[in-house]
């Protein structure tokens, strides 16, 4: 039997691997192979992401004990509460906020480290992104006790200038000035890695020519820098914008929302209405309105991806 | 990637020699990156200093910025204690699973997306950027139903252990590390391939022979990523378990340090900086191959 098969097969290749019918034999199994390398991919994204994600509009329709359809029941009893307008707002102000501090600092910062030697540069580039790598849940901490009321380094210090103490996380202003700095701070070496890599692409011979032209520094800013990193700021930026609205973390150990509510992003008011809560239905219905800014900045982030995509 | 910063380094010495003005910028630069540094570093350093204190120096109100009485007896404290070793367990085995799984899902597809271009390639490729786009906020209730759901109906528990994590991590990591290498594989020449499969070589010949060697790089900053990930994420073990015996760092320093209104401070700064010392040490050493990963997804079309 096996004799027979191998000959078989022998047979077949040796016939075909001299001319185009090996090319056409391959092509057939090509697709075959492709197709298994990504069927574990197809299958994790459709099971674990996709259909997730469509359950979630199915559960959202569902009343609290999960035995009744209500349709659109749970959006409109959020409507009409007031927690969850403030929560709106919160996100915004926090995403907004957040994103163009981070922006503005990692540009400042991207191009203090451009301007230095380079041997220089990897120490300090090394030593600027460490928020970046420590996990938030930890670096978190730190800030829940730096912004401790009592004993807090931030007040100990202040004191001295005449000022506070501060309620850091008690005050509704306060609180969301802190969640919002300690996003900045994690975030921001984010924008500084890509800014610099983006300026690292610039041409030297692009400013050498302004230079030549009698350029100053904010034309060589303007007309120079900024046209050619527009590509990389818009990515980072949208792509900073997606992460910082979903942002779970930092909120939910500094504050968990609090004061009364004042903090609560999308993603940690969902935690508490469905999984502290149990309503699971209104917790899903929560978290679904952030997939209308999600699509919006993933398109902008698709086409300018694809764009490029083009050019290369 | 040092090579790149030193080219840079020649107009810039050179111009230094001819102005005065360029000195200034040189010592402005300086003086705001000490600056930004300070914002950058004080939560870390704050850490380790709090680290080494004991309950009694952290309630006393001394300058807070400094160690009178260092002492190492908060960490003899945690890395003797069971319940410390136990999440420091779990999390070290989630995210070495999660990156052997990440690496046989992604490494492969992203061969097959880079270079068999077959029906639906494109989309899939695009469908793989957009799913890294959908965070885990969006599903973690959903995500949490169906565990319970498929507890109920076959009776396996899966809410409540680690091990289930090791299957949702992978929908964080795997989009990203799938996008970066489908970059790191397009780069490689389309000669090299195709010499080795005129040579006889098998498809899988050509990923393990050619194509992981010379992508290796990118490898590399795909695991850095997917351990980071893995080590940091906080909300779907704080979703997902319960029991102590199943938490994993991030969650077992913030619900078992904490206790009531009582906080340790030096015993939840020392966890915290423990948690936060693996990837903190394989970035100190592969901090070239991190930003090359990080950097990959936006330079690399």
């Amino acid at each position: 039997m096996a004799d027979v098969v191998v000959e078989q097969n022998r047979r077949v290749s040796s016939a075909r691997s001299r001319k185009g019918g090996s090319l056409r034999n391959m092509l057939g199994r090509k697709s075959t192979v492709a197709f298994f390398l990504t069927l574990p991919l197809i299958l994790l994204i459709a099971l674990l992401v996709l259909y997730p994600a469509f359950y979630s509009l199915y559960l959202a329709t569902l009343n609290k004990a999960m035995t009744k359809f209500v349709g659109l029941g749970n959006f409109t009893f959020l409507f009409k509460r007031e927690t969850f307008w403030m929560v709106v707002k919160q996100s915004c102000i926090f995403a907004i906020t957040a994103v163009v501090f981070k922006a503005l600092i990692g540009f400042v910062v991207a191009h203090f480290v451009h301007n230095i030697p380079g041997k220089k540069q990897r120490k300090w580039r090394g030593m600027l992104l460490v928020p970046w790598v420590i996990p938030p849940a930890m670096s978190t901490l730190a800030w829940l006790w730096l912004f401790d009321p009592s004993y807090s380094a931030f007040n100990y210090t202040l004191s001295f200038f005449g000022v506070g103490p501060i309620p850091w996380l008690g005050d509704t202003f306060w609180a969301r000035f802190s969640v919002i700095l300690v996003n900045v701070w994690y975030g921001a070496p984010f924008f500084l890695i890509m800014y610099l890599a983006a300026l690292k692409s610039v041409p030297d011979q692009l400013y050498e020519a302004a230079a030549i032209d009698g350029a100053n520094w904010w034309q060589k800013m303007w007309y120079v820098t900024l046209p050619m990193m527009r590509n990389i700021i818009a990515i980072t930026t949208l792509f900073s914008l997606i992460v910082t609205f979903a942002n779970f973390d930092i909120v939910r150990i500094l504050t968990s929302g609090g004061p009364l509510d004042t903090t609560h992003l999308f993603a940690t008011w969902a935690f508490q209405v469905g999984i502290q809560s149990s309503d699971i239905p209104l917790g899903a219905c929560v978290s679904l309105f952030m997939v209308p800014i999600l699509a919006v900045a993933a398109v902008f982030i698709l086409r300018d991806v694809s764009k490029r995509g083009n050019e290369a | 990637m040092s090579t790149l910063a030193i080219d840079k380094a020649g107009p810039t010495r050179k111009l230094g020699s001819m102005s005065r003005d360029r000195a200034w910028a040189l010592r402005w630069s300086y003086f705001f990156l000490v600056l930004f540094a300070i914002f950058f570093l004080t939560p870390p350093v704050y850490m380790l200093i709090t680290s080494l204190k004991s309950s009694a120096e952290i309630s006393a109100a001394t300058n807070p910025w400094w160690v009178f009485h260092p002492t190492l007896s908060n960490y003899v404290e945690l890395l003797t204690s069971n319940q410390f070793l136990r999440f420091f367990w779990n999390s070290s085995i989630i995210s070495i699973v999660v990156v052997i799984v990440t690496m046989l899902i992604s490494i492969p597809a992203a061969f097959a997306l880079a270079r068999m271009k077959f029906w639906g390639s494109a989309t899939l490729a695009t469908g793989v950027f957009l799913t890294y786009l959908i965070p885990d906020s969006l599903l973690f209730i959903p995500l949490f139903k169906m565990l319970a759901v498929i507890q109920d109906f076959t009776g396996i528990a899966l809410l409540n252990r680690w091990y289930v994590l090791v299957f949702i991590y992978p929908t964080l990591t795997v989009p990203f590390c799938t996008w970066i290498m489908i970059g790191y594989f397009a780069s490689i020449p389309k000669e090299l391939d195709e010499a080795a499969i005129i040579d006889g070589a098998s498809w899988l010949q050509t990923l393990l022979r050619i194509f992981i060697p010379v992508a290796l790089p990118g490898l590399i900053a795909a695991t850095i990523f997917a351990f980071t990930v893995s080590w940091a994420q906080f909300l779907y073990p704080l979703v997902f378990t319960t029991s102590i015996d199943q938490l994993v760092l991030p969650v077992g320093i913030t619900t078992t340090l904490i206790k009531g209104d009582v906080f340790n401070w030096g015993q939840i700064m020392t966890g915290a900086l423990l948690g936060a010392a693996p990837p903190l040490i394989i970035y100190a050493f592969l901090m070239d191959y991190y930003i090359a990963g990080l950097t990959a997804g936006a330079t690399k079309g």
